[in-house]
């Protein structure tokens, strides 16, 4: 965002702004001292807020719980990425997994700005009680425990966060309907998150998995990765083979080369959601335990 | 027109209330005013003849996407059948999926649209060089990276919380389709610069500049008149 720009586009419109806003031209210029771009994406949440009465729009309770619950998210994918690249020699697909890293702290910023402009509380590290990546409960010894060192169980181990944290994100939406600014930066990450699980898939299908970059499940399994540990990352009320969306039957909607469409076309042409409840059973207390 | 566009843009308009903001602007008032009315202006447009609009409400926004997937699954359903030289197998697998995910799409719309679908659409592909590699994977591109601003853009429009879920389920596999072609372009392009902000934030694009893009493919022109 160039904050100079936009008093361009401010002039286009309103010719006489520079004039209005005289008196104050020097706090104007000084506002990049305001800070970083970090301080500035968070000005429009904290806009969201002094401007509801015009449109309806207000970081309610809800809101600011949907919003930590995906810094909670964040949180753990970050310090997964991080940890991940400190391993020393895990990581061979260097500009894959440092990709992922800057965007997850990124997000980190960007949703704990958010929060706080919005007048709520972000949570943070310390609001865990431990973290774990290897799944095993508080104990660094589960089943993912040579996640930091051998690099198909981290790859395995971003999977599942990258699948499950778009699942996430999709679930939130409705929590968000007609939210423009809540709703739009929700999906924006999670468009991210998605790009990311993609890539993933991608990288492993490289060396030799038989994966694809989006979910193609069948009628028995939801969890087409072939890691039966993070089954219920697939699962749920609205499981990854689900296939009517709104009421419509996928399967017989023709295709591309026949009268009906494929199971395997019609689970991974549509993403699911997961419930925040069903995310938190998959999360804690395996992978992280919050403190009461 | 350009100016147009900019006037309406929902993310510069929230900047410009931004910026009023934190500059401590005490007539923020007037000027977030003469900002908004002139926005409202822009609602008023009305369809073009000729044009086909996708009409208001949740089945307006149930046709946007309607409009975007008739697009990419002609293109996809070109792509196959006849595809650029030496295609690899696997290059081949993966766009044989894309195209049976977006005939899927288009399928879906279709169905749940019913007699409220607007009509279909004529593809104009002649600036695409369909033999070409990188002409063919470039257009890939542009059309699910687009693909993701449209649905990230038009969505707080969306009323119905089943469709806004729907809407969901179908942009992530967007997403996935943009970063894979992002891979087969330039290894590693998953999260390109130009659709990714500073903040690890997708870019999302309001309807018009959407079907700005989307009608330069479009003998069919279409317009979102309801959602400028």
């Amino acid at each position: 965002m160039n904050l100079f720009s936009i008093v361009e586009e401010i002039e286009k419109i309103d010719p006489e702004f520079n004039d209005r806003i005289s008196p104050r031209r020097d706090a104007i210029k000084n506002i990049t001292s305001f800070g970083s771009k970090v301080a500035v994406a968070a000005i429009p949440f904290a806009l969201g807020n002094l401007f509801k009465k015009a449109y309806g729009q207000t970081a309610s309770a809800s809101v600011i719980s949907v919003l930590n619950f995906a810094l909670t998210l964040e949180l753990l994918e970050a310090g997964f990425y991080n940890a991940g690249i400190a391993a020393s020699g895990l990581v061979t697909d260097t500009a894959y997994i440092t990709q992922i890293q800057g965007d997850e702290n990124k997000h980190v910023t960007f949703l704990t700005s958010a929060i706080t402009a919005a007048g709520g509380t972000p949570v943070t590290k310390a609001s865990f009680k431990y973290v774990d990546y290897t799944a095993g409960s508080g104990s660094m010894n589960g089943p993912f425990a040579t996640v930091f060192s051998n690099y198909t169980t981290f790859l395995s181990v971003a999977l599942a966060f990258e699948d499950t944290g778009v699942r996430a994100y999709k679930g939130q939406a409705p929590n968000l309907l007609g939210n423009q600014t809540y709703l739009t930066a929700a999906l924006d990450i999670h468009a991210v998150e998605a790009r990311h699980a993609s890539a993933i898939r991608y990288l492993l299908s490289t060396k030799g998995l038989a994966i694809t970059p989006w979910i193609t499940s069948t009628a028995a399994n939801s969890n087409d990765t072939g890691i039966s540990q993070v089954d219920g990352n697939y699962a749920g009320a609205t499981p990854e083979n689900t296939t009517t969306q709104g009421g419509v039957n996928i399967l017989n909607l023709p295709s591309a080369t026949a009268s009906t469409t494929t199971e395997a076309t019609a689970t991974a042409a549509f993403d699911e959601p997961l419930t925040m409840a069903e995310v938190l059973t998959l999360l804690v207390p395996a992978f992280v335990q919050l403190n009461s | 027109m350009k100016t147009e566009t900019d006037l309406t843009n929902v993310n510069v308009n929230m900047a410009r209330r931004s910026f009023l903001r934190y500059a401590g602007v005490g007539v923020a008032g007037v000027g977030l005013l003469s900002v908004a009315s002139s926005c409202h202006k822009d609602h008023n447009l009305v369809p073009t003849a000729g044009v086909t609009d996708v009409g208001s409400g949740d089945y307006g926004v149930l046709n946007f996407a309607y409009a975007l997937e008739q697009l990419e699954a002609a293109f996809y359903l070109q792509v196959i059948a006849t595809p650029y030289s030496n295609m690899p197998s696997v290059e081949l697998a993966f766009l044989t999926d894309i195209r049976d995910h977006e005939v899927c799409h288009r399928e879906f719309f279709k169905a749940a649209l019913g007699t409220n679908a607007i009509i279909g659409l004529t593809p104009d592909f002649s600036k695409i060089d369909f033999t070409s590699r990188a002409a063919v994977l470039g257009a890939a591109k542009v059309f699910e990276d687009l693909g993701v601003t449209a649905y990230d853009g038009i969505a707080y429009y969306i009323q119905n919380a089943t469709y806004l879920a729907i809407a969901g389920g179908i942009v992530s596999v967007e997403a996935r389709h943009a970063a894979l072609i992002g891979n087969l372009l330039t290894e590693g392009n998953f999260v390109s610069s130009d659709q990714v902000d500073a903040n690890g934030l997708n870019i999302s694009n309001k309807p018009s500049a959407v079907l700005a893009g989307a009608n330069a493919y479009l003998k069919t022109k279409v317009s979102a008149t309801s959602f400028s």
